[in-house]
């Protein structure tokens, strides 16, 4: 009873903030829904006993990137109306491709057989117990560092890649700026910058 | 009243379908579409972690960290050429992007 008041809570504010993520007027207010809708959905990871993708969702995507969206949108201090204009002329399209694909969904899983011992489990009673149980980190860790090496390797390979990337794109050299360049100065020669000049008295050079 | 495998389904594909919805209502708005794509992102996710907790297999939560990766990956270079594109536009309208050919 008490599992079933939770998931309702946590999937109701789910649904709802990820509506107004969509339909918010100011972009900012979209970004803080987009937030709520993570925290909720950490919650629900919870309670379905994954607590650490629940973490890793609360850590990876509120505080990294959910963030770093927050900065771009403050950052593009912009006109935000404008784009708005003329969205209304694509809903009727977006309605239908969105009911289309709701319904295939609904009718996968109706006519999709599902083991009915995996149906009617509830979360908790599996049989499969070990003798010490494990948490839920350490047996991910034991299957991820094993199994899934090579794989896990190519994952930070991508987040180098886009971080790398990210610098990259974003990079830029300014024009007029002075900076301290230490090969320049290694290079630099009295022989190059200084003259000796006889002076005769009462003359200028 | 108890909390099966559907239930978390049925939320997925609302959460799925709502990310797809977002991208049709603010289809002027990169910055919005790369939401409504983190919204998609995370609805599988959702799927992945349900059948991992009702199958008692760890491996799709395997999967979710991986889509997780990804997904961060992807907002961050997303992100990064929208910031460039404003500095040489501008502008973040979707029309524009479309001009940006060779």
């Amino acid at each position: 009873m008490l599992a079933a008041l939770i998931f309702y809570l946590f999937a109701g504010i789910l649904s709802l903030s990820a509506l107004m993520v969509i339909t918010a007027r100011n972009p900012v207010h979209s970004v803080l829904f987009l937030i709520l809708a993570f925290f909720n959905a950490a919650g629900l990871f919870v309670m379905l006993g994954a607590e650490f993708i629940g973490m890793l969702l609360v850590i990876v995507y509120v505080g990294a990137v959910a963030v770093l969206f927050l900065f771009v949108v403050m950052m593009l201090n912009m006109e935000f109306k404008e784009l708005r204009k003329g969205s209304m002329r694509f809903i009727p399209v977006g309605l239908l491709l969105g009911g289309v694909l709701l319904t295939e969904l609904v009718i996968v899983y109706q006519t999709w057989k599902i083991n009915p011992k995996v149906l009617t489990e509830t979360l908790g009673d599996s049989a499969a117990a070990p003798e010490v149980p494990l948490t839920n980190t350490e047996a991910l860790g034991q299957i991820l560092y094993t199994d899934y090496i090579y794989i896990f390797q190519g994952a930070g390979m991508i987040l180098l890649v886009a971080m790398i990337g990210a610098i990259v794109l974003t990079l830029r050299e300014r024009s007029g700026l002075k900076r301290q360049k230490v090969a320049d100065q290694q290079k630099r020669q009295a022989s190059d910058v200084l003259e000796i000049k006889k002076v005769t008295p009462g003359t200028g050079i | 009243m108890e909390i099966g495998l559907m239930h978390f389904l049925t939320l997925a594909a609302l959460l799925f379908t709502m990310g797809v919805f977002g991208i049709f209502l603010n289809r002027k708005n990169v910055i919005i579409i790369l939401m409504s794509v983190e919204l998609m992102l995370l609805a599988v996710n959702i799927n992945f972690v349900a059948f991992s907790a009702y199958l008692d297999d760890l491996h799709g939560q395997v999967f979710a960290m991986f889509v997780l990766t990804v997904a961060a990956a992807e907002a961050a270079i997303g992100l990064a050429i929208l910031v460039t594109f404003f500095r040489i536009r501008g502008s973040i309208a979707v029309n524009d992007i479309a001009n940006m050919k060779g």
